[in-house]
């Protein structure tokens, strides 16, 4: 009925809202009545009208999101890149010193590197508890969310968060839901590449 | 006939409601913020010694009730009628608040535009005759806010520069049919505008085009124009919405000088919270802690206030759905003109 992308101004918008809208009322009154075959054909018609319906404010929206997306103060890209690069490095320099302290002091390879991992968690809870991490996040961004210790914040956020709820349906039911989406893709991606590593050996 | 309606969306309120008494309680952030000193109670922390944060928020309402009534030496059963809302699901702070005055209660829910909509609503009431005096409340929180609408609030996330911080903060008014106080002569009650923003974190970009759309037509009811006010002020478009409400209006040849917004006002630029303060706390306790102060005074004679509401939830925001968005204007005018 009418072309796409035209922009109208508010009179003929109005003009072409209550024309639709009656239609779209007498036609959903023909199909509540119709049976049958008659009833699909209505119904196939019906929808034309809604899309119709949404093509005329299409234009509209385009037009003031073009308007509302040049005032948008720039996000700090250079900025959060330094700073992500600084905290995220000293995460891991602060791993690898107790990593070197673990095997000094006579572990294994393997065992240093799980009580380094058990250590960072610990130390990622206890100051997320103490309600710095979050101060932290908000100056390193990815620097302190890719760390194994941004795992245990988003663990210890949320145990912190419905503890109210109580112990089942607070922490028990909703402690994964920062770090779930994670674990769920996370393991899937391992297994993927684990599949492609097998294959291409 | 409908005589009390002026043009399409507008009412008059010919009897003048008065708004007699009001407080505000607010959070310890919003207490460091540049209205710090003129808030009625200040909480020590977030949580107000209760256990969760809900329950603080039901509590800063009841108290911000209480102290309303407390000023003008009323007590809830000298109330006919009790109007609250907030951000909760099921408006459950303003329940909770009303089960503990025990008052003939509607509960309201408007979002962020859940303050205008209550001053409408009292205004109807008042004018119709039926009540004498009315209870009204708007509550928000930042930490029940951000575990209802985004993440759990320890998490170490950045938050996008187009957010907006949730105010803390709850605002009751008292309002009657005679009194001294500051006036309530109009009402324009808006419609629900959505123009396809639908990220959850820019809100003022998605409540912008609604205030907007209520400021024109209420100047096209009243046939009215900005010179008419001594300020004109939005609920919580905060910086980023400010600016594109004024960009609308230059397009329409409306002078963008008078207007301000509670969401700038309520945060200083040091307290780095983006783009301002939202929620419905923050157009609540700025109208009560700032603006009727200077309207009672006589630094404002006349005022528009447009409260402003994103009507999402997290539901769906996830689902992909635009944010609907509604504005409702009150106007106040001091006594002496």
């Amino acid at each position: 009925m009418i072309a796409q992308n035209v922009l109208l101004n508010e009179q003929e918008m109005i003009k072409w809202q209550n024309k639709l809208q009656k239609e779209h009322q007498k036609v959903l009154f023909w199909e509540a009545q119709a049976k049958g075959e008659e009833r699909k054909r209505l119904a196939g018609l019906r929808q034309e009208i809604e899309r119709q319906q949404q093509r005329i404010a299409k234009p509209q929206q385009l037009d003031y999101q073009s308007t509302a997306i040049k005032l948008v103060p720039p996000q700090t890209v250079i900025k959060n890149l330094i700073m992500a690069f600084l905290v995220g490095g000293s995460i891991c320099l602060i791993g690898q010193i107790f990593y070197n302290l673990f095997t000094q002091g006579g572990l294994g390879i393997k065992d240093a590197s799980a009580a380094t991992a058990s250590l960072l968690v610990f130390l990622g809870a206890l100051f997320t508890g103490l309600g710095y991490y979050d101060v932290l996040g908000k100056v390193a961004g990815a620097g302190s969310i890719v760390p194994i210790t941004g795992f245990a914040n988003s663990i210890v956020s949320s145990a912190l968060e419905f503890k109210s709820e109580g112990y089942i349906s607070g922490v028990g039911a909703r402690l994964f839901n920062v770090a779930g989406p994670i674990l769920v893709y996370g393991t899937m991606v391992s297994i993927l590449v684990g599949l492609v590593y097998y294959f291409a050996r | 006939m409908t005589p009390n309606k002026i043009g399409k969306q507008t009412l008059q309120f010919s009897s003048a409601p008065v708004i007699t008494s009001w407080a505000s309680v607010v959070g310890p952030m919003e207490g460091k913020g540049p209205l710090g000193e003129k808030y009625d109670l200040v909480l020590r922390d977030t949580l107000a010694g209760e256990k969760s944060w809900e329950k603080a928020e039901q509590k800063m309402m009841q108290y911000s009730i209480e102290l309303a009534m407390e000023k003008h030496d009323l007590l809830p059963k000298d109330l006919d009628f009790y109007l609250a809302g907030d951000l909760l699901n099921q408006i459950t702070c303003a329940n909770f608040t009303a089960r503990f005055l025990n008052i003939p209660f509607l509960g309201l829910y408007g979002a962020c535009s859940t303050l205008a909509e209550g001053l409408c609503m009292a205004g109807v009431f008042l004018e119709g005759g039926f009540a004498e005096k009315m209870g009204f409340s708007a509550s928000s929180h930042h930490d029940t806010a951000e575990r209802q609408y985004r993440t759990p609030v320890e998490l170490g996330d950045q938050r996008p520069m187009t957010a907006q911080w949730t105010v803390t903060g709850s605002a009751s008014l008292i309002v009657e049919k005679k009194g001294n106080g500051i006036k309530l002569t109009h009402a324009t009650i808006g419609k629900i505008i959505d123009l396809g923003i639908s990220n959850a974190q820019d809100l003022g970009s998605a409540m912008a085009p609604a205030a907007f759309d209520t400021i024109k037509t209420h100047f096209e009811d009243l046939g009215r124009s900005e010179n008419d006010y001594d300020l004109i002020v939005t609920g919580d478009l905060g910086l980023l919405g400010h600016g594109i409400l004024k960009e609308l209006l230059k397009e329409k040849g409306i002078s963008p000088d008078k207007f301000n917004d509670c969401g700038i006002m309520v945060y200083s630029p040091e307290q780095d919270t983006h783009c301002g303060g939202s929620g419905c706390g923050c157009s609540g306790v700025v109208l009560t802690a700032h603006l009727i102060e200077r309207l009672l005074s006589g630094y404002y004679h006349r005022l528009l206030f447009i409260g402003t509401g994103a009507l999402l939830n997290s539901l769906t925001s996830n689902q992909g759905e635009t944010i609907p968005c509604i504005a409702h204007a009150v106007v106040l005018e001091s006594r002496g003109e």
